[in-house]
């Protein structure tokens, strides 16, 4: 069966591929990084005392939440343009959209770790003279990310094969660049399977790799 | 911000109609590739809380397979390499033969890739129930498929209802990703429509409304159903 396929063409492309690769790493760590500290952020607001500035919070992560990843990054690749008034190169536009859309997914995650905390501890914390804000940053928030870990890195590894929808504005990501070479040298079931094997690959290793932090750093 | 608002091409022919059959195809995606996902799903998650090893076996590759590869990876191995894998006359059947090829790719791949995630909400739903339920029923002299039939699976779709929702959500989103094999869904719609007018923001606006509004009914409708079908007595059960 695998007789008149031609491995060769992803050996003649590994330059190419691998220029993509460090694209899809750069988009990826970029946006988990904004995505994270965003969502903190969110999530903080989202647990606030005063309701207006939970309600918008919350807004916010449900309105992401209900549109398709594809259309954020359409709106962000043909709107920031529009906004800045000139064009800034689809990479940006893209980052822009995908942290803006992480922070929603990442927000949720983070506020279900804050309410894994027992409230005891904020009251506590109140009881001994400390502010919200206080409690929130030396009693919850060290003891929420520990527990937080975990699904932050599975959403991670969610957030990696993502950032090959970057396909639909045709940044050269890991596999827009993969299906360049597999439609210029019409070698598309070689190209794509080696796509897949890859991703696979290194999503199957980060999972396990989550499972064994997940052991180790349970309280 | 120079910008010609003109929310009157919404209404104009061809465009109006792109609009809603964009949404006709979304949603008729969505339903369908639900369909196999929530039986395939249920099939693996079964297999995941059996005691035999080969079988559980079998399940978790499955899940572990399709879910790490992106989706959108695994559509174009559906549309593009899988046909080129079977016997000759099937996959020019599947490339040319049937109708619509693209829209049952679409459907296949996104059912396939969602049953991994039903398989692993049913899994981790019947694992909540606990071995009291299942030593219960075997007491009572219910085979081992009865025991699933009537006890564990019953309890354990309902203790899933609300992730189960934000599954069929997720296939009502990742359908816009059929747009890449030429689907004409809403999301893609909504970008040709922005080719033709440059009306990006009205194109836009209107495909994310229709998105939002979808996922209200469809939430507002699942928290029906799952008032409807709770067992009283039974809350503690999901919290355990």
């Amino acid at each position: 069966m695998f007789a008149d396929f031609d491995w060769s063409v992803v050996a003649r492309a590994y330059p190419f591929l691998l220029q993509g690769m460090w694209l899809t790493l750069q988009l990826t760590f970029i946006a988990i990084l904004g995505g994270i500290f965003f969502g903190m952020l969110l999530a903080l607001l989202r647990l606030a005392p005063v309701r207006a500035v939970s309600f918008a919070a919350g807004s916010y992560v449900n309105f992401f939440r209900s549109m398709p990843l594809i259309l954020v990054i359409f709106w962000f690749y043909f709107l920031v343009p529009v906004l800045v008034g000139r064009p800034i190169g689809g990479f940006y536009s893209v980052l822009i959209a995908f942290v803006m859309f992480e922070a929603a997914y990442y927000c949720e995650i983070v506020r279900a770790g804050i309410q894994s905390v027992s409230r005891g501890q904020i009251m506590a914390g109140s009881a001994l003279g400390l502010t919200y804000a206080q409690s929130m940053k030396e009693i919850v928030l060290p003891q929420a990310f520990r527990n937080m870990i975990p699904v932050l890195l599975t959403q991670s590894i969610i957030m990696f094969q993502d950032t090959s929808l970057v396909y639909v504005v045709g940044l050269k990501d890991f596999l827009t660049s993969a299906d360049i070479i597999a439609n210029r040298d019409n070698r598309l079931v070689e190209m794509y399977t080696v796509v897949a094997v890859v991703y696979f690959v290194l999503c199957l290793s980060g999972s396990l790799l989550v499972r064994k932090l997940q052991r180790k750093y349970v309280i | 911000m120079n910008y010609n608002w003109n929310w009157g091409v919404l209404l104009e022919d061809p465009y109006f109609t792109w609009i809603w059959t964009g949404l006709g195809w979304t949603c008729l995606v969505a339903v369908c590739a639900w369909i196999i996902a929530f039986t395939l799903g249920s099939v693996v998650g079964v297999m995941r809380t059996l005691d035999n090893p080969i079988v559980r076996g079998i399940g978790t590759a499955y899940v572990e397979l399709f879910r790490n590869i992106p989706l959108l990876v695994q559509m174009f191995l559906w549309y593009f390499v899988f046909p080129e894998f079977l016997p000759e006359d099937w996959g020019m059947y599947v490339k040319r033969g049937i109708p619509q090829p693209e829209f049952w790719t679409a459907v296949v791949c996104l059912g396939t890739y969602t049953a991994a995630r039903v398989a692993e909400q049913l899994r981790a739903g019947v694992g909540s129930i606990g071995q009291g339920l299942r030593y219960a029923a075997t007491a009572m002299g219910l085979t081992p498929v009865q025991v699933y039939r009537y006890v564990l699976l019953p309890v354990g779709f309902r203790i899933i209802i609300p992730p189960l929702t934000s599954d069929f959500l997720g296939v009502f989103k990742n359908s816009s990703l059929a747009l890449t094999i030429g689907v004409l869904e809403l999301t893609a719609q909504s970008r040709q429509i922005t080719e033709y007018t440059f009306q990006g923001f009205e194109a836009f606006t209107v495909a994310t409304v229709l998105y939002c509004l979808v996922t209200f009914i469809v939430m507002t409708l699942m928290q029906v159903i799952e008032g409807r079908t709770r067992i009283p007595g039974m809350l503690s059960l999901g919290a355990k």
